[in-house]
């Protein structure tokens, strides 16, 4: 049993696992799925100011920042107590177009070329992991809700606007793959 | 005290998900957005499936929270920021190969550089909370 939960867990098992995170948190606290909301309550509570965007009692919405730390506990988790025996299994077009792209050790979940401390003071760790990070904060709070608000919660409530948001997330995530990432990889 | 308890078993459950299918990989967002497996798309849409299955079921079977409570959820909102926002979300997402769940399951992972992740992503939060009056919506 131990042996089976190790190994990478397919679509058709997580899927539908985070699929049911929706009803339970309904269900169990009239809550709606969404993550990104945590940045935002992390700055109400922390450099609230003057902004009347962040003038709000955060405390009501606690349990979005409970929840958080829960997914960093599932992280570690999922990486520590039920590591992964082998390398993430990609496709052989994927590896092929990364290491044309100067990545060369695909071990671990992220590039570690990139996402180290030192990478931080170069350009491409500047702008993949500080940048990035950035747009991500940024955009989700700007278009209301990331990938679990508006592409998982919001779609299966059959909410247009975020089937729109859906689609521009790919838009921006398509540009960037394919015309800016191959110049910033080469850095 | 129950309150806590409850979410942080289901956020943990949710991360421990999102960690153990990859979904916190760069690299298979790499390969999602290169449309080079399915993976990542069965995910997403079998995860909208059952989420949508589930909202059918509690709202024509009227289901109650545990406390016996009328489930209420938000309309989503459309105006320009659905989709400007969308746009500058989906750049970051590509960039980092995380959006904000993977970067909370990613700090947990080990992957210790993924808290500038998080700091730079509330950074964003709060320049676009402070610019927020002057950006079209």
């Amino acid at each position: 049993m131990l042996e089976y939960l190790k190994q990478p867990w397919p679509w058709y098992v997580s899927g539908p696992l985070i699929g049911l995170t929706i009803p339970l948190l309904l269900i169990l606290g009239n809550k709606s799925l969404g993550i990104s909301s945590s940045l935002k309550h992390i700055c109400a509570a922390c450099f609230s100011g003057k902004i009347p965007f962040l003038n709000y009692d955060w405390k009501h919405e606690s349990w979005n920042l409970i929840f958080a730390f829960g997914i960093i506990m599932g992280g570690y988790i999922g990486a520590n107590l039920l590591t992964n025996p082998s390398n993430i299994d990609l496709s052989d077009a994927t590896v092929a177009v990364l290491k044309q792209n100067n990545i060369s050790d695909f071990s671990g979940y992220m590039p570690k070329e990139i996402f180290n401390w030192e990478s931080l003071l170069t350009l491409k760790g500047f702008i993949i992991i500080v940048v990035g990070g950035f747009m991500v904060g940024f955009g989700t709070r700007y278009a209301n809700g990331c990938t679990s608000g508006h592409s998982i919660m919001g779609i299966a409530n059959l909410q247009w606007p975020s089937l729109v948001a859906t689609i521009c997330f790919f838009i921006g995530g398509l540009f960037i793959t394919h015309f800016v990432l191959p110049i910033i990889l080469k850095l | 005290m129950l309150n806590t308890i409850k979410y942080i078993i289901l956020g943990t459950m949710f991360g421990l998900v999102l960690t153990k299918t990859e979904a916190i990989s760069w690299f298979r967002m790499q390969e999602m957005f290169r449309f080079q497996s399915f993976h990542m798309y069965g995910i997403i849409g079998s995860a909208i499936l059952t989420g949508m299955i589930s909202l059918q079921l509690i709202k024509r079977l009227h289901i109650k929270t545990i406390t016996g409570k009328s489930i209420t959820m938000e309309a989503k909102q459309f105006n320009k920021g659905t989709i400007i926002g969308g746009l500058i979300f989906g750049m970051g997402w590509a960039l980092t190969g995380a959006c904000p769940g993977p970067i909370f399951a990613q700090i947990g992972a080990g992957a210790s550089v993924a808290i500038v992740l998080l700091l730079s992503a509330i950074a964003g939060t709060w320049v676009y909370s402070f610019l927020k009056p002057k950006l079209p919506h």
